[in-house]
């Protein structure tokens, strides 16, 4: 334990040295969540509209103002023709089109079904999506109303309501749903990068050899070169905490010391990740590349921070749970937004303990087996 | 001239000298490529979906076959104790909870209005936000046949309000064929810049750059030989990607695609030289590391519009996009993959990035001088 101490101060010490890596390590990150936390959004609202009403009778109105009305879309134009919306479309001043035919009352009196036209700008395929959610909901609610009151000939309740409720987010900012995606994405990076690099530098350099002779076991080195890494990285991450609840109103529903638990094994499966990919290979540049293609993609796109695992393809499913930050985000999530206690977060936490016991002992072995 | 050659031929050898290294180039990328394009789905369905039935009646259950047979939902389980849902939400097995009152069934039997619950868990916001909207449309679906199966007798018969959704560009919304360029293009940085923000530091580190210093060699000679066998690296890594992208994810590739291939080389040109300007202002590889993934790559992934749209960034921070050539790269590719449009329409996102990558090497070549002397 002695002997981990030493190695973990003297890898504090040329830390300290390299003042860049140092500032980059502490404050960079908090920095960065700043700008991404107030730049990052997704709300879709305001969505630009074309409105092309060739009705013009109360049920259409009706339709329309319904659209207007909905605080999703704001109604920007009021083309004549299709040639019209057309060009409103390609250039981008709309980018969804609702198109009212003739005769649509007629066709809902007389009992058919009367066919509205939505156009929606695909490019953006996760605001189309929503967006289509939406058209169809306005459109099937001033359906059912106009149905009623058509038949009834007065007002009359839906037969069935919706009473939608929204827990833990009421208003749906997508700012409290990216917040701690950006905290988990930042400080698996962050850890990754930081260690990556540590043992194959000294391979890189030719100081392994006296890493080699020096009568340390292989666990306490390792240990020694986490520790100062891990303290580094653990202010690191409490200074973004910090800066999202002044910031952007994070709240901390849960207790701070499960925060804090959750950190640290996360962080501590990262840094060994890091580490593991330094034993593995035998030149920086390499060390570099690997560290960021299996952490910079994998934990932006495989880990439910922006995309829904349960949307994604049942094989690719099975790989997300090879993805710490998986585990870490429903953690996390759960602490810092619904408060919950760890006895619900306990599969999260044993993942996680078993994700850093997993590499470190691959490293370990790596390790030794490099000492010879 | 012949210098540059001598050292282009020297890169390559010390590539080859490095075997371990060709894997991770070529098939790496190909491999994220696959598990990333089909991952970065923004669809939302088989959204987890509680139900809490009270009132175990006919209605209820044919509600509730309306959303086990929605492919937007999976229910997870059916309960009639209303705190299951929310042990079910904390721990994240629901995202949605569908509540059903009792006596719903006497209720619309007797042609009373009834209310139901839908319960969502916010914190995915995105996701919230479609799936309250497919869940209320299902069961206003619903109401409406229900209202119109209870219209008086002789009272007229009502049609109903259809919603004919098309869409342009991307008419299968697939997100898939928004994604993938855009996960492309991400690749191909992380691969060219890594390369690049290695190569002037790492002869540092190593004390080679001594003995470069004391050759002939002209600083852009360097920066050029530097960067040529990265580029040919990076050629084939285009190849590799798009083929990918097209033969398996069958992107149809609308435009052209010499177009595609050689403005991505001047992607390229933008990648790797800022690789090399980070090489020749930092003093060892971890520096490089950390200040090519954090001031550089973090940018582009967030900033570029890859996934957040800029439209949606605060007026301050989009004038920030424009110094990201991921900014122009994802205008080009995907205009090229999905509306198949050529230079006539981006072609101020070309030059720009083309402007962008020479002022970038330009820059590299004069801060190597610096680091030479």
């Amino acid at each position: 334990m002695r002997k981990a101490l030493a190695v973990g101060r003297k890898e504090f010490r040329q830390i300290v040295r390299d003042r860049r890596t140092l500032m980059i390590l502490l404050f960079v990150p908090a920095f960065f969540l700043m700008l991404y936390g107030y730049a990052l959004n997704w709300d879709i609202r305001h969505v630009r509209l074309a409105v092309l009403d060739r009705e013009h009778s109360t049920e259409s109105r009706k339709l329309v103002s319904a659209f207007a009305n909905s605080a999703y879309f704001d109604i920007v134009a009021t083309p004549a023709s299709m040639r019209e919306i057309e060009r409103l479309m390609d250039r981008g001043e709309a980018r969804v089109a609702l198109v009212v035919p003739e005769g649509m009352t007629r066709d809902l009196q007389s009992g058919r079904t009367a066919s509205v036209q939505v156009i929606i700008n695909g490019d953006n395929a996760n605001t189309a999506t929503a967006i289509f959610g939406y058209a169809q909901a306005v459109a099937q609610g001033v359906s059912a109303s106009l149905q009623l009151e058509l038949a009834g000939g007065r007002a009359m309740a839906p037969p069935i309501a919706v009473q939608p409720r929204i827990w833990y987010n009421p208003e749906l900012q997508s700012t409290l749903f990216l917040v701690p995606g950006l905290i988990a994405f930042i400080v698996m990076i962050s850890s990754v990068v930081s260690t990556s690099l540590s043992i194959v530098r000294e391979k890189e350099r030719g100081t392994w050899e006296q890493v080699r002779m020096s009568p340390i076991t292989t666990p306490a080195y390792v240990v020694g070169k986490t520790i100062p890494y891990f303290f580094i990285s653990l202010v690191s991450a409490f200074l973004i905490i910090a800066a999202s609840m002044v910031l952007f109103d994070l709240p901390v529903r849960g207790s701070w010391l499960l925060l804090l638990l959750a950190v640290s094994v996360f962080l501590v499966g990262a840094l060994g990740t890091g580490l593991l990919v330094s034993t593995l290979v035998d030149s920086q540049a390499l060390a570099f590349l690997i560290g960021l293609l299996i952490s910079l993609l994998p934990t932006f796109v495989l880990s439910g921070f922006i995309f829904p695992i349960a949307s994604m393809p049942a094989p690719i499913r099975i790989v997300t749970y090879a993805v710490p930050a998986r585990y870490f985000l429903v953690a996390l999530r759960g602490i810092v937004l619904k408060g919950v206690g760890f006895g619900t977060l306990a599969p999260q936490f044993a993942a996680l303990g078993s994700y850093a016991f997993v590499v470190l002992a691959l490293a370990s072995v790596r390790l030794a087996k490099e000492r010879g | 001239m012949r210098r540059l050659g001598f050292l282009v031929r020297k890169e390559f050898q010390e590539l080859r000298r490095n075997p371990r290294m060709f894997p991770v180039i070529f098939i790496a990328p190909v491999i994220q490529l696959f598990i990333l394009g089909y991952a970065a789905t923004t669809d939302v369905k088989n959204v987890p979906l509680m139900v809490v039935d009270a009132d175990r009646s006919p209605a209820s259950r044919d509600l509730i076959a309306r959303f086990e047979g929605s492919p937007y939902f999976s229910v997870v389980g059916v309960t009639s104790r209303d705190g299951d849902v929310l042990t079910a939400i904390e721990e994240r097995r629901a995202w949605m909870a569908l509540s059903i009152p009792p006596g719903f069934g006497a209720m619309i039997g007797r042609g009373d209005p009834v209310t139901v619950q839908v319960v969502t868990d916010g914190t995915d916001s995105n996701s919230a936000t479609v799936g309250m909207a497919y869940a209320s449309s299902l069961i206003s679906e619903r109401a409406a046949e229900l209202a119109a199966a209870r219209r008086p007798p002789g009272a007229p018969r009502v049609g109903a309000i259809e919603a004919r959704i098309r869409v342009w560009f991307n008419p299968q919304l697939s997100s898939l064929h928004f994604m993938v360029p855009g996960v492309l293009a991400l690749l191909l940085m992380i691969v060219t810049t890594v390369l690049g923000a290695m190569a002037i530091v790492r002869e540092k580190e190593l004390g080679t750059l001594e003995q470069l210093n004391v050759t002939p060699l002209k600083r852009w000679e360097l920066t050029v030989g530097k960067l040529l066998p990265f580029g040919l690296i990076g050629m084939i890594d285009v190849v590799l990607v798009v083929s990918v992208a097209v033969l398996w994810f069958e992107i149809p590739l609308r435009g052209s695609f010499p177009l595609l291939f050689v403005l991505s080389l001047v992607y390229l040109l933008c990648t790797l030289s800022l690789g090399l300007f980070v090489s020749t202002i930092s003093d060892n590889q971890q520096q490089a590391m950390m200040t090519a993934v954090f001031f550089f790559m973090m940018p582009m992934i967030y900033l570029s519009g890859f996934i957040f749209p800029i439209e949606n960034m605060p007026a301050v921070i989009r004038p920030v996009t424009y110094l990201i050539p991921l900014r122009y790269y994802l205008v080009i590719v995907r205009g090229i993959f999905l509306k198949g449009v050529g230079l006539e329409s981006f072609w101020k996102d070309a030059l720009l990035m083309l402007g962008w990558g020479v002022a970038v090497l330009a820059l590299a070549t004069m801060r190597s001088k610096k680091t030479l002397s």
